[in-house]
């Protein structure tokens, strides 16, 4: 069991410095300014950005709307509910 | 309902409306083409969600002061606001991300931020739905810790190597880009505040019918 181990842990100290030697993808570069240019840059892209646009403001637009709708209706219930409540307690009175 | 109510909906729906043929007549950027756009509604919505985690921390932070159930209900309001705001925040990231950086996540300082200051308001909803009683005092302590996280969310992609732009990104706008991005961000601030209003509305009935069953239970 101990030599499991012990080729485990060689295992690791062998292949961890050999994984952080091999060539590391490159990564794009961080922004710190947005360059306006005049129209689209890039006609052959993979992934339409029209597509990705077109999602995003669509999620925004259906998760607001839903929202506040949602909003109304639980609004609209409890107020059905209160006048419910009163007419019960009113005859009480 | 409070009085500012109607007027700031006709106006923040108004804006809302517009802010398309703004972003439509905004300039691509250079490095990022059309994608680049997701960004005048993603960081007016990051605003936006600041905005509802600090409406949720303050009256937090004055409910357990002064145990005062207004207060509690704009601590609800703002939290639910937050984790819906959060979520088109954290949608609309990956979308441009796919594009702009090859990837849909990155473990980077503000994305992982964002996702738990996200899941602190998450927690907040989840204590109050499930907590029973008294679980209102534990939650506004998880809203506290959530606001505190604002600024760390804030200031992340300056303190540490990120893939996500910098905060110099927005006083460093070119006017085609300026007025479009804080055109967006007074509507979505605006329609930030109309929809706590209402839901602050919402919570105030529904403790108004908890008081009425009190009473029709004592009658």
């Amino acid at each position: 069991m101990k030599r499991i181990q012990a080729l485990i842990i060689a295992l690791l100290l062998v292949a961890g410095p050999a994984f952080a030697a091999q060539e590391q993808p490159k990564r794009p570069v961080q922004q710190d300014e947005f360059v306006p240019v005049s129209g689209p840059t890039n006609p052959q892209e993979t992934i339409p950005a029209q597509t990705l646009v077109g999602i995003a403001y669509g999620f925004i637009w259906v998760l607001l709307f839903g929202y506040v709708w949602s909003v109304r209706t639980r609004l609209g219930r409890v107020e059905r509910e209160m006048e419910s409540v009163s007419r019960r307690i009113a005859p009480g009175k | 309902m409070n009085k500012f109510f109607v007027p700031i909906t006709v106006i923040a729906a108004a804006m809302f409306a517009y802010a398309p043929f703004m972003i439509l007549n905004a300039p691509y950027e250079a490095t990022m083409g059309l994608v680049q756009k997701i960004f005048y509604f993603h960081a007016a919505c990051g605003m936006a969600m600041f905005l509802a985690a600090f409406v949720s921390g303050i009256g937090s932070a004055m409910f357990l002061f002064t145990k005062k159930p207004s207060a509690d209900r704009m601590a609800v309001a703002g939290a639910e606001l937050t984790v819906i705001i959060g979520l088109i925040v954290l949608v609309t990231g990956p979308l441009w991300a796919r594009k702009a950086w090859g990837v849909w996540w990155q473990w980077d300082a503000r994305l992982t931020s964002t996702l738990v200051m996200w899941m602190i308001f998450n927690a907040y909803l989840l204590l109050r739905r499930y907590g029973g009683p008294g679980s209102e005092k534990l939650a506004a302590a998880v809203a506290l810790f959530g606001m505190a996280n604002v600024p760390f969310v804030y200031w992340s992609v300056n303190v540490w190597r990120t893939l996500h732009p910098k905060t110099s990104v927005i006083p460093s706008l070119q006017p085609g880009m300026r007025g479009p991005f804080w055109f967006c961000v007074v509507a979505f601030l605006l329609v930030t505040t109309a929809i706590l209003m209402l839901r602050t509305e919402l919570e105030k009935r529904r403790q108004q019918l908890d008081e009425l069953y009190l009473m029709a239970e004592e009658s």
